[in-house]
């Protein structure tokens, strides 16, 4: 039965994640759905996992496969900074996520997105991607919605920016990924790294910005049917 | 993936090359014995004092119900307990042996076990599995931490959500939570939600049914409460009860003893094997010696008495 087939699916986060640095830290955003197979087995995740005080990672590709690989770096890097003395840099924290990925990389099915703050180089993003490719970027996207927002990004992103028109831009570009992607939808959630700390921040669906033919959320059966139809393709 | 020639020595861990041998033996036709599978809807719920967990009772092993109340609802620890869908003996098998896991863990630690640790032990046995092991389960309990409620798939990954549904009937129980679902319910409204959401498994979804399993944990305890709800009662009972077709006792003898001797005897022994009787009668006035063989009703002489049909002129029945 095709119902039952799409329940025993692994699950996997069909997503978008997205990391940016701004003058000062990092921003990093997410959507918040679990799907397996057609079916959304988890409307409100999270998808942005602590690594460190001052590091987070954000997964995307199988659930379990994520969810394993930053276990086992968060106990990494606890051991790390015991030995080390003081808080572990961003780059170690990759690093350590790489190796995982990479001498895995015929069983793991994730894409992972790395981003904190250290003293020593401030705000920095790496993207480790299907394969363990390490890549330090000023800005980095991944999951299936990213697809999307490639020309998005080469427009809007600008080096400098303060940390409200970070939080902003990645507001936007997730929201813009939910809108055409099927397996991205839910809230946006984002976590601002930077020297003070770390701040979380939650978008509620309903609430962000409606784009090109988003209808407004109707309540009353009369709206609906008395909405216009939407116009016939040209082709 | 490029195939490499030379012969690369094994490293440790679970070898999957019978896996996979079984998968290409699918593919070409040949299925493996089906097994008995829980179709299921199974749920839980946070309410204020804890969590509530809800089961349906029907086992199946492909089409046919194999089991009309099985227990889906297993133990893990005193304030701890786990819902099982998926292959039977798979989450059986991975509970108990968490549920040891977990005792010898209060043992070594002397304190009450906590809910993620039985989640960290559920989930890396089944992602070392890679998802043969096929369990979905729904874990909750209550420890110092206050209630916690967890969904864990087959693959090894996890969510904590305040509800969730697994199994076959997981679309429908999750129709019914996502519309009445609200924080801070009441035990009774939350045994009322989850009555409801079962329920809507039950008639949904062809994979689960029969009754409703019920557990409500809390800091003070637990309280399962088996077959809460029997919305599937045997409505075909005859009230009479059912009887058998008698064969002793029914006048044989009796019968034999009349036709021979011309008597009537109220009380028998019962005929032990068989018993001869003998009569002449006369017809179209020639003499006809008559042997009558009277036989034992009782199914323990069925042996000695089928042979004395072979040859016989005349049954009576």
């Amino acid at each position: 039965m095709d119902l039952n087939m799409h329940l025993n699916a692994p699950h996997s986060m069909g997503t978008t994640i997205i990391g940016v640095t701004y003058n000062g830290g990092v921003v990093l955003g997410a959507d918040s759905r679990t799907s397996t197979g057609m079916y959304v087995a988890n409307r409100a995740s999270d998808k942005i996992t602590q690594l460190t005080d001052n590091v987070y990672v954000c997964r995307s590709g199988s659930a379990a496969d994520s969810q394993v690989v930053s276990d086992y770096v968060r106990y990494f890097l606890h051991q790390h900074t015991i030995q080390l003395g003081q808080p572990a840099t961003v780059k170690v924290a990759a690093y350590l996520v790489r190796l995982l990925s990479y001498n895995n990389k015929n069983i793991l099915e994730t894409g992972l997105i790395v981003g904190g703050w250290d003293k020593y180089e401030g705000g920095k993003i790496y993207g480790i991607p299907l394969g363990g490719t390490l890549i330090e970027q000023p800005f980095a996207i991944g999951g299936s919605g990213s697809s999307y927002l490639y020309g998005f990004f080469d427009q809007a992103w600008k080096e400098g920016m303060t940390k409200d028109e970070a939080e902003q831009l990645v507001v936007k570009a997730v929201s813009l990924a939910i809108a055409r992607d099927g397996a991205s939808g839910g809230v946006v959630c984002t976590v601002v790294i930077n020297l003070e700390g770390v701040t979380r921040n939650f978008y509620p669906g309903d609430k962000l910005q409606l784009w090109h033919e988003e209808l407004e959320p109707q309540n009353s059966l009369l709206d609906i049917l008395n909405s216009p139809s939407p116009e016939p393709m040209n082709i | 993936m490029s195939n490499s020639v030379i012969e690369v020595p094994p490293k440790g861990g679970f070898s999957f090359d019978l896996c996979k041998r079984n998968e290409m033996l699918a593919k070409k036709g040949l299925n493996p014995p089906s097994f008995r599978k829980t179709g299921t809807t199974i749920v839980g719920l946070i309410f204020q004092d804890g969590v509530i967990l809800g089961a349906d009772t029907r086992a199946t092993e492909g089409p046919i119900v194999c089991d009309k109340n099985c227990e889906k609802i297993h133990y893990m620890a005193p304030n701890i307990y786990c819902c099982g869908a998926g292959t039977a003996a798979d989450t059986e098998a991975v509970t108990d042996m968490v549920s040891s896991q977990l005792q010898l863990h209060r043992y070594h630690t002397g304190r009450e076990s906590r809910v993620v640790t039985a989640l960290t032990l559920l989930k890396k046995h089944l992602f070392n599995y890679q998802g043969y092991v096929s369990a979905a389960l729904v874990l909750g309990g209550v420890d110092v931490t206050g209630p916690h409620l967890h969904t864990i798939y087959p693959h090894g990954s996890t969510d904590t959500l305040p509800f969730a549904t697994m199994g076959s009937g997981s679309l429908a129980a999750m129709a019914v939570f996502e519309s009445k679902y609200k924080e801070g319910l009441t035990r009774n409204e939350g045994i009322e939600l989850v009555t409801e959401a079962i329920c809507s498994g039950i008639f949904n979804d062809l994979g689960s049914g029969s009754n409703v399993d019920v557990c409500v944990i809390t800091k003070a305890g637990k309280e399962y409460l088996r077959n809460h709800l029997q919305p599937n009662p045997r409505t075909y009972t005859s009230s009479k009860g059912y009887s058998f077709p008698k064969k002793t006792g029914v006048g044989k003898s009796c019968l034999l003893l009349q036709f021979t001797d011309k008597r009537f005897q109220p009380v028998h022994d019962l005929t032990i094997g068989v018993e001869l009787g003998a009569r002449m009668i006369s017809i179209d006035d020639k003499p006809v010696g008559l042997q009558i063989w009277d036989t034992a009703g009782q199914e323990s002489f069925r042996p000695i008495t089928r042979s004395y049909y072979r040859g016989a002129l005349l049954v009576g029945l």
